[in-house]
């Protein structure tokens, strides 16, 4: 971004002679290579998902046994259908409306919590900070793919306890993040200069010190969404998370691996939408991550 | 503050750590709004049934009690019976250990032998064709799911070209290498993915610095520069993520040893899921972190006799 600043400046001479050209809103925001590759790429999963019952050419979920293993490329099935005779694609269109919910739903809380967290530890610092510190490098301990899979045994499968038990244990980076930014912040004058002319605490970390660390947690949260959303498969392979006849991309790997030697297409094409939504969120992730340096 | 006083701190904090993460299994069994016992049983169990199983597993003690029994139990090594193989479940559980160890170190080898040259190439051929090519192609495995690629190796490698079996463990070393040779592939693939991002702008840094500078100037060849003086500074962060993805490779254990059918301890967990064998998922939980927490410390020990720099905070 820094770069189209400097640019810009020798061209305020050339600018007497020539008539300036209106900036759009699109162009101030300044979105290219990567994060426009990423936002464009998003946009179109989320029409996908918007209009699934539109692009779907079958209902996901209608069996229809007559059909079952059609080979891909068929006429009426381009992808191919299932044991159950459903259509391929259809499902894979309609998963994006669940995935993309696991990956919003499961960032949300953690995000928010962590965040919250983070600025009010780092900030206060002392026993705050200790117990959260200590909090923290516990739930650090366990993989987190084990220490959700021990809380799910304990509530049950299915998508609500998926997003309370990733909720639980999912703001450790979160809180981290901002904590290590607040640290730093906590110190320069802007924060001085508050804390002098006497706001309370509750000011400080929201007016001030919130707004200002916050960039690299929001940044985490495209990282955050494509680790949920294969979360969210990997539980659902394990038959955890969406339950059958969902179309869920996870779910539907894991049937397809059952009839590995009839049907390849049944377990390899619903993780080609698994890839591209991944995809999607890092690039933009990455993208953001380039514009802070 | 000294070596000695360092590794003081970090084992009491370790202590600390293992203690806390007995506390959070405890709670999570109690917490948790439901009866175990008809969790375990069943919504239609008899009552009966469901008080039988509460005094097997001891639920009907007073907390204190039951966390103190929880705690002596897992210093003698004593978790209880498995509900469903109806054995004493350390035994099933310690069995198991050596051989996610096994697949962990293995795909942390494999990526270790993946990443060096890949990194190394991706960094010299900056904004190259292959440069993009190497990052589009660990972009892709770093957002599909690891039991996918599994899945998709056993499609090509296994029953198209015969070239690795489709699953098991095999039982002599030789075999164990070639048997679980797809899986840790799945693993490193993601592993890599990670490490070579990190160890690419590592060496690109590196380049720009004064004293390779120096090194070229005073007629270094190439190589010399690049292994002796680059690779060398560069590597000092990509290790220090590379002990840190042992969590991550554990956890990865769990769906990949299901997907090959790997008789290790993420099988176990899966099929202990599947008929709520309840003891022996906490058996698991309580090993996998204590396995994390020790290796993260040799990790960070090490760290500090490799790197003089180190200060002890």
């Amino acid at each position: 971004m820094s770069e189209t600043v400097l640019t810009g400046q020798p061209g305020a001479i050339a600018l007497a002679a020539r008539p300036v050209r209106p900036v759009s809103f699109i162009q101030r925001l300044n979105i290219r290579g990567t994060l426009l590759f990423g936002l464009t790429l998003l946009t179109i999963i989320i029409l996908t998902a918007i209009f699934a019952p539109l692009l779907a050419p079958y209902d996901p979920i209608t069996q229809d046994l007559g059909a079952a293993f059609t080979k891909p490329f068929s006429p009426g099935h381009l992808f191919g259908t299932d044991n159950y005779g459903r259509d391929e694609l259809s499902r894979i269109i309609f998963s994006t409306r669940l995935d993309l919910q696991i990956g919003f739903i499961s960032v949300l809380f953690p995000f928010i919590a962590g965040s919250l967290l983070g600025v009010t530890a780092g900030y206060l610092g002392g026993k705050t900070d200790l117990l959260v510190m200590r909090v923290v490098d516990v739930l650090i301990a366990f993989p987190f793919l084990v220490l959700v899979i021990a809380l799910m045994t304990l509530l049950g499968p299915g998508l609500r306890n998926l997003y309370v038990a990733v909720g639980i244990f999912g703001w450790i980076t979160y809180c981290r993040l901002v904590r290590g930014e607040t640290l730093i912040a906590r110190n320069l004058e802007y924060i001085q200069a508050a804390r002098t002319i006497g706001c309370t605490n509750r000011r400080v970390i929201f007016t001030h010190l919130l707004p200002n660390v916050i960039a690299p947690s929001l940044v985490y949260v495209f990282t955050g969404m494509v680790q949920a959303i294969l979360f969210g498969a990997a539980l659902s392979f394990l038959g955890l998370g969406a339950q059958p006849p969902a179309p869920e991309w996870g779910a539907m790997i894991a049937e397809g691996r059952q009839f590995l030697l009839q049907a390849w297409w049944m377990p390899t094409l619903p993780g080609i939408g698994i890839a591209i939504t991944g995809i999607a969120f890092s690039l933009i992730g990455d993208g953001l991550a380039e514009r802070r340096g | 503050m000294g070596r000695a006083a360092y590794i003081r701190k970090r084992l009491v904090l370790m202590i600390f750590v293992l203690f806390g993460v007995t506390l959070i299994i405890f709670s999570m069994i109690h917490l948790v709004p439901g009866d175990p016992a008809f969790l375990i049983l069943g919504e239609r169990a008899t009552d009966q049934k469901a008080a039988e199983l509460r005094h097997q597993l001891g639920l009907d003690q007073s907390l204190p009690l039951q966390y103190w029994n929880f705690i002596s139990g897992i210093f003698h090594g004593n978790f209880g019976m498995s509900l469903l193989y109806k054995q004493p479940v350390n035994s099933l559980v310690f069995r198991r250990v050596p051989v996610s160890l096994f697949l962990a170190a293995y795909a942390m080898g494999l990526s270790a032998i993946i990443t060096l040259p890949v990194g190394l190439w991706a960094a010299t051929h900056k904004n190259k064709i292959s440069d993009h090519l190497i990052r589009a192609a660990f972009l892709f495995a770093l957002t599909t799911p690891s039991f996918w690629l599994g899945i998709l190796l056993i499609l090509l490698f296994s029953l198209r070209l015969h070239l690795f079996p489709v699953a098991g463990y095999g039982r002599t070393f030789p075999q164990h290498l070639k048997y679980l040779f797809l899986p840790a592939l799945t693993l490193s693939l993601q592993l890599s993915a990670v490490l070579i991002r990190n160890l690419r702008s590592g060496i690109i840094n590196t380049l720009d610095s004064d004293f390779v500078r120096t090194a070229r100037a005073k007629g270094l060849t190439n190589r010399t520069v690049l292994v002796g003086h680059v690779l060398r500074n560069a590597l000092v962060s990509t290790v220090s993520i590379f002990g840190l993805q042992f969590s991550a490779v554990i956890g990865g254990t769990v769906i990949i040893e299901t997907v090959f059918a790997i008789p290790g301890m993420g099988q176990l967990l899966f099929t202990s899921i599947t008929a709520r064998d309840y003891p022996v998922v906490q058996a698991i939980t309580v090993t996998t972190a204590t396995l994390v927490i020790l290796v993260n410390l040799i990790v960070d020990l090490s760290y500090s006799f490799l790197d003089p720099r180190v200060t002890y905070e």
